[in-house]
């Protein structure tokens, strides 16, 4: 092989790399923004979201022995009944309070499961039992995707397009975007906003759950890894705009290519920090993100 | 000359602005603070064991850098995930200075606050164009920026190797045992209250408050708030870059390891459990985070040398991080003013007793 076609091998794959693990980062990105669409709540708990999707699956799988699609539907399910206790019971009591005890509540709330997913689990690596098709894996010259990143792109792909119709034409998904332009009006037309909110706390757990049983086949199940995503989540969501859930796909996919790249060419452990040093530009130059709505204001 | 005595009102007959502002409203209140600084230090340093004062110490040590986050956070209203960054700067600064600058510990401590309260100023900048949820965001990339060049600038900092500190001497004295260093810290710290409680009567206080209660009024009012807003940061993060210092000489070496992100959630869970905008609030949160920090470690410890489930006990540390979640969650829940509003409820009890309204 000459040396232009390693360069080009070596391109190619790492572009394949990225834009498989950006479109995971922008999947996971999803259920993040349609909380603060809806609420405007900044979760610092999405990380801890996708880990107990993972080890939920997990325990229905290898514990319960029940089969791949059962254990898929109904962890699911449980992520969607989580989603909505936690907004029942912690967020709903600080409607309208100050900014830093949402945050700090979130915080908190990651600690708790974090914690309560360590005792249970401990901080281990663990991985699920192979199932996924080998006829799913698409070669192409000199270009490997393992059926992961093929599964993962179907099932994001698919909910992309569920949530594009939910939002779309049901009459849920109508009342969720009027709260998210304008929660005054929306209440004053008879939308029960607190049920959208529950809502959409339901719903990002469900998403959150299903990316991390994505992310946990692909890179393994740990409670440190998992939760350190939901940090990654900010600046995919800050450069694709933060109400914007297409733009978190787009963002993702960006970062993740800014992160192959600059490990393959530059350093590997300037990865990790690359994501958060253009995030400091973006908010400089454009706060707003690529698709966000214009709604900063300067004092 | 004889001067009146202040004692409980009953009523508000304030005819002044100083009255509204003293820091002290009663003699009593005086006096007890008085009898309390007495009884810190000629007392309980000659009386409580080394593990007593050990933990004192860091009390004291956290409760400067609380009360710099209270300042950024409980008067300005500007939210940083930053500062446990920034406390390593400052252990850091203090490190650098000492060995290879050989500077005095009395030179080395307000250098390297002063060298953070500048790296916290640049942090500060998008707090020119930014502000809630997006500033928070700005200031956690800070604070990775940060942890990531701590970590690598290894011809600075020797990456994880860390770095270890000479002796710190004050006056010709040797500081090297937890009473002396119980006496430094909290002089360190009786100053420091004592520059931020004044520093809360003063213009650039109010302005700080008239920033975090409406910034587009404060804007309308003539009040330059990007500067306010930076010098917040700087106050903050000299307050922190002085604890900072104070640590590395304490802890007599330093690695990155504990300047992450935890320790800036640990911090401001400090600030919110003592109570937002209050500088003693700062200091029960200090005490209370560290206090059951070190009631988990010794609970874990015990289950430990029990030793009948080995099993479980390995799944036990994780348990400080769930008691740490409740913790910060109950408290917003419950009590979002945090203990300084307890304590204010109890002493009101007291003090209307027993016609309670």
């Amino acid at each position: 092989m000459s040396c232009k076609e390693q360069f080009m091998s070596f391109f190619l794959q790492l572009l394949i790399n990225g834009i498989s693990v950006g479109f995971l980062y922008g999947l996971s990105a999803m259920g993040f923004v349609m909380i603060f669409k809806s609420s405007s709540v900044l979760n610092f708990a999405h990380g801890e979201l996708l880990a107990i999707g993972a080890f939920f699956f997990l325990a229905l799988v290898t514990w319960a022995q029940l089969p791949i699609s059962i254990a898929f539907l109904l962890t699911l399910f449980g992520c969607f009944a989580l989603g909505f206790l936690i907004e029942r019971f912690f967020l709903r009591p600080l409607i309208g309070e100050p900014l830093i005890f949402v945050i700090m509540l979130t915080v908190g709330l990651a600690s708790m499961l974090k914690g309560l997913m360590l005792l249970i689990w401990g901080g281990n690596l663990q991985t699920y039992p192979d199932f996924l098709p080998e006829g799913l894996s698409i070669s192409w010259d000199i270009i490997h995707v393992p059926p992961v990143y093929m599964a993962a792109l179907i099932i994001g792909l698919a909910f992309l397009v569920l949530f594009g119709l939910f939002f779309k034409y049901s009459s849920q998904g109508i009342f969720m975007r009027s709260v998210a332009d304008n929660q005054k009006a929306a209440l004053s037309l008879g939308v029960h906003v607190q049920r959208v909110f529950a809502l959409s706390w339901a719903i990002a757990a469900l998403v959150a759950g299903m990316s991390g049983i994505v992310l946990g086949i692909i890179n393994g199940i740990n409670v440190h890894d998992l939760s350190s995503i939901g940090l990654k989540v900010f600046p995919v969501v800050i450069l694709g705009g933060l109400d914007s859930i297409g733009g978190a796909i787009i963002g993702g996919i960006i970062i993740g290519l800014l992160e192959t790249f600059t490990g393959g060419y530059l350093s590997p452990s300037l990865r990790d920090v690359v994501p958060y040093i253009v995030l400091v530009f973006i908010l400089l130059v454009k706060p707003y993100g690529l698709f966000g709505l214009k709604e900063i204001e300067r004092v | 000359m004889m001067r009146k005595f202040h004692f409980h009102p009953c009523g508000n007959y304030k005819e002044s602005y100083e009255q509204e502002t003293t820091i002290f409203e009663t003699d009593f209140g005086r006096l007890w603070v008085w009898i309390g600084l007495a009884f810190l230090f000629f007392l309980v340093p000659f009386i409580t064991s080394p593990y007593l004062l050990y933990i004192l110490n860091t009390i004291g040590i956290a409760a400067i850098a609380a009360v710099g986050l209270n300042i950024l956070i409980g008067y300005t209203g500007q939210i940083s995930l930053g500062h446990g960054a920034f406390i390593g700067v400052g252990a850091y600064s203090a490190a650098i200075l000492a060995t290879t600058c050989d500077l005095p510990f009395l030179l080395v401590l307000p250098a390297a606050g002063i060298i953070t309260a500048l790296v916290g100023m640049i942090f500060g900048i998008p707090s020119g164009r930014l502000k809630g949820l997006y500033l928070t965001i700005a200031t956690l990339a800070g604070q990775f920026i940060i942890e990531y060049v701590l970590i690598h600038w290894e011809s600075l900092t020797k990456g994880t190797m860390g770095i270890t500190l000479p002796t710190a001497t004050l006056f010709g004295i040797a500081l090297d045992n937890d009473r002396s260093f119980f006496l430094t810290i909290f002089s360190f710290l009786i100053m420091m209250i004592w520059f931020a409680v004044n520093l809360c009567r003063t213009k650039y206080g109010r302005a700080f408050i008239a920033i975090r209660d409406n910034d587009r009024a404060a804007e309308g009012m003539g009040i330059p708030i990007f500067k306010y807003k930076l010098l917040s940061f700087g106050i903050s993060s000299f307050y922190a870059g002085f604890a900072g210092a104070l640590w590395a000489y304490y802890s007599v070496s330093i690695t990155t390891e504990p300047f992450n992100l935890g320790l800036s959630v640990e911090f401001i869970a400090m600030v919110i459990i003592g109570g937002l905008g209050s500088i003693s609030g700062s200091l029960y949160g200090a005490a209370f985070i560290t206090i059951l920090n070190e009631l988990l470690r010794w609970l874990t410890d015990i289950l430990m040398n029990m030793g009948i489930l080995t099993d479980f006990v390995m799944n036990v540390a994780p348990l400080r991080e769930f008691v740490f979640g409740l913790v910060i969650v109950l408290f917003i829940l419950l009590e979002p003013r945090g203990l300084a509003e307890v304590w204010r409820i109890i002493r009101s009890n007291f003090r209307l007793w027993p016609f309670s309204y």
